[in-house]
């Protein structure tokens, strides 16, 4: 996993609540065996009509935003289905950073274990970025070290959970901080109930 | 005198193969890991090329429901990506010794359906899935919750996950639930309660008579949902129905395991004076079946409303999503549900899909025939369950009636295999989410209980099913 420390670059505004993971990556793209590639179809639903065509009015296609590396969006980002398909959309485009109110639990969790950033701020904070976010041309700063996000004459810090910080920091591998740990595991399994049901 | 402690704080503490220090997560042991063929194909990969094998393929139960075609399946499987896909969940499965209900095993079905099924969903459990609706075994009085793609993993390496405990909420639903209201109506009410986020970062138990009442079938319905209120598990004490239920099922323990099992089941429910981080009251008597109008589970209302209006909400972010999912829906502010006529019926998924859910809408269309105007399917949860049906004879009282009687799987649910919904389509659906384009591109989603959607089906529009009791 690749280290994140500052994101540094163009803001897209999608000012909606609730944006599901359905809508981050459609269904019919869970269907690959992959984990790259994703990128293009992500939001598909609401940037392609139904013969494949680019809805040119969804900011995704705007030629002024094709450069962002921070989404800002409404209250309860992620919600619905634990696809992890929807963050390695999102990162596949070229996200690096998610700012909104909330965030579904699992989403953040994806998001944490592939290094892609999700940034708590209040509503009137993501407000305030939504609409400097309409000038392409504003550049934002969310610096994780410091846990600070600014953006022309915007200031605000964020709150994030110390162990995600240091493992996005640091790009750590999570299964290898576990396997560290083998031998706990081991000790707990040797004392597990014996009624605990097993199917080989 | 110990502590009292909830449910939840039990299995978490249960479970507990090393306690995070300095803001480090718990690492919690992992009971059971259910696989499907959508969520794990990534994970087997990264874990093959990392050259790490599978630690407990014992705890580990596979099966394909989400891309499997519910008819023609002796032609094979058409689309050649679910093919792919499948064939790479069967192939993993023998590499690494993994038992797999394969897609011409009668074992096959819904992971959320099997499971229970086979008796390995069990009390006290920590369970884990790639797929949000593992909330579903919380009925049995386990913790489970849905898990992405590197979770699954670091779970299929390691046989645990680094958690942070999160919050508890007790959900308490007293009185008793009046005629042609169902568990689905509970939960509907209960999300149209605390909001479609109001769960996130909280563990829910849900409790109270009405909770008590229910069948296993209409818990998991319950625990199912937890998620569209943003919680990644819902719980319910074990007691006499849940163990009732387990007994003699093939993976339930026998002989003396079963008395510690029992034992140790027993222990389980919340001891008086445990503390939650937050309760919530719902009035059972009081619930009315509901129906939803958006395109989140938190848009819904009951049977005797009308679509609302933006003007009816304060904010100027819960107009905007109002308009939207009026738009996207096609629908009126003002229209009473009851004259919101539909094209299909989709009874099935992990919420209502289970033999119980098929005998409830079998008893509403007894004798009656699906309106002219509607295509209606049943999709049974798992091939266990369709033989059953079939052995009381559900499935001839649905043909009769003009339904679909179709092989197990999650299918419209989320439409990853052919059934889908043409765009534009109305849907009556028992399943748990009516975002937009969920069921199809276009498609209009509005979720229901069985009999709700059962009745609709015959009606060709929504009507109230405790007018037909």
């Amino acid at each position: 996993m690749k280290p994140v420390d500052v994101v540094r670059g163009q803001m897209m505004p999608l000012p909606r609540a609730n944006v599901d993971t359905d809508q981050i990556i459609p269904k019919q793209f869970l269907k690959r065996v992959e984990r790259s590639g994703f990128g293009p179809y992500v939001f598909y639903d609401w940037a392609f009509d139904p013969e494949g065509e680019p809805i040119q009015d969804f900011i995704i296609h705007h030629e002024a935003y094709q450069d962002a590396k921070v989404l800002v969006s409404g209250p309860n980002f992620g919600s619905g289905s634990s696809r992890e398909h929807a963050p390695w959309a999102l990162e596949d485009w070229g996200f690096e950073a998610i700012i909104a109110p909330s965030f579904a639990d699992i989403f953040k969790n994806n998001c944490v274990n592939i290094g892609l950033l999700t940034v708590v701020l209040s509503e009137d904070e993501v407000g305030e970025l939504t609409r400097i976010a309409e000038d392409p041309n504003n550049e934002i700063v969310v610096d994780l070290e410091a846990q600070t996000v600014t953006s022309a004459d915007f200031a605000a810090t964020f709150e994030i959970d110390e162990f995600a910080k240091h493992r996005l920091l640091n790009g750590l591998d999570r299964i290898g901080l576990t396997m560290q740990h083998a031998g706990d595991i081991d000790v707990y399994e040797s004392q597990r109930a014996e009624h605990k049901p097993r199917l080989s | 005198m110990p502590n009292p402690r909830t449910l939840f704080h039990k299995i978490w503490d249960d479970h507990v193969v090393r306690t995070g220090a300095d803001g480090e997560p718990d690492l919690l042991f992992i009971d059971l890991h259910l696989v499907h063929e959508v969520t794990s194909p990534q994970a087997f990969e990264s874990l093959a090329m990392a050259g790490r094998p599978v630690r407990r393929p014992d705890l580990t139960l596979a099966t394909v429901d989400h891309g499997v075609p519910t008819e023609g399946r002796a032609l094979g499987i058409q689309d050649p990506l679910s093919r792919k896909q499948i064939e790479t969940l069967v192939a993993n499965c023998a590499a690494n010794d993994i038992t797999l209900y394969g897609i011409d095993d009668p074992r096959q079905g819904i992971v959320h359906v099997i499971g229970p099924e086979q008796g390995v969903t069990q009390p006290g459990m920590t369970i884990v899935c790639g797929d949000s609706h593992t909330s579903t075994h919380g009925a049995f009085g386990a913790l489970a919750f849905g898990i992405g793609t590197s979770e699954v993993e670091h779970v299929l390496a390691t046989q645990t996950l680094p958690q942070k405990r999160p919050k508890s909420m007790a959900i308490t639903v007293d009185g008793e639930l009046p005629l042609g209201v169902t568990a689905k109506d509970v939960i509907l009410a209960i999300i149209a309660e605390i909001g479609v986020d109001g769960g996130t970062g909280y563990v829910l138990e849900y409790r109270g008579s009405v909770i008590e009442s229910l069948s296993m079938e209409g818990r998991m319905t319950i625990c199912n949902m937890s998620i569209e209120g943003g919680a990644r598990a819902g719980l319910i004490a074990p007691d006499d129905t849940t163990f009732r239920y387990i007994e003699g099922r093939t993976h339930a323990p026998k002989g003396a395991a079963w008395e510690q099992a029992l034992e140790y089941w027993q222990s389980l429910p919340t001891d008086a004076g445990a503390a939650f981080d937050r309760e919530v009251n719902i009035a059972g008597s009081d619930l009315v079946p509901y129906v939803s109008w958006g395109t989140n589970p938190g848009q819904t209302i009951r049977v005797t409303d009308r679509i609302p209006s933006p003007a009816d909400f304060d904010t100027a972010l819960d107009q905007d999503t109002t308009a939207r999912a009026l738009e996207y829906m096609d629908l009126e502010a003002g229209t009473p549900i009851t004259d919101v006529r539909i094209d299909r019926v989709f009874l099935g998924s992990c919420t209502n899909g289970r033999i119980e859910d098929l005998r409830a809408a079998a008893r509403v269309l007894e004798g009656k025939t699906v309106h002219a105007d509607v295509h209606a399917m049943v999709v049974p949860g798992s091939g266990l369950v369709k033989l059953q049906a079939e052995e009381e004879g559900l499935d001839q009282i649905f043909k009769a009636a003009g339904f679909e009687w179709r092989d197990a799987g999650c299918s419209m649910c989320l439409g990853m295999n052919p059934d889908i919904l043409m765009p534009g389509e109305r849907c009556a659906s028992t399943s748990n989410r009516n975002f937009e384009g969920r069921q199809g591109r276009g498609g209009r989603t509005h979720l229901v209980s069985p009999e709700m959607a059962a009745a609709a089906a015959v009606s060709g529009h929504f009507v109230d099913v405790r007018d037909w009791a």
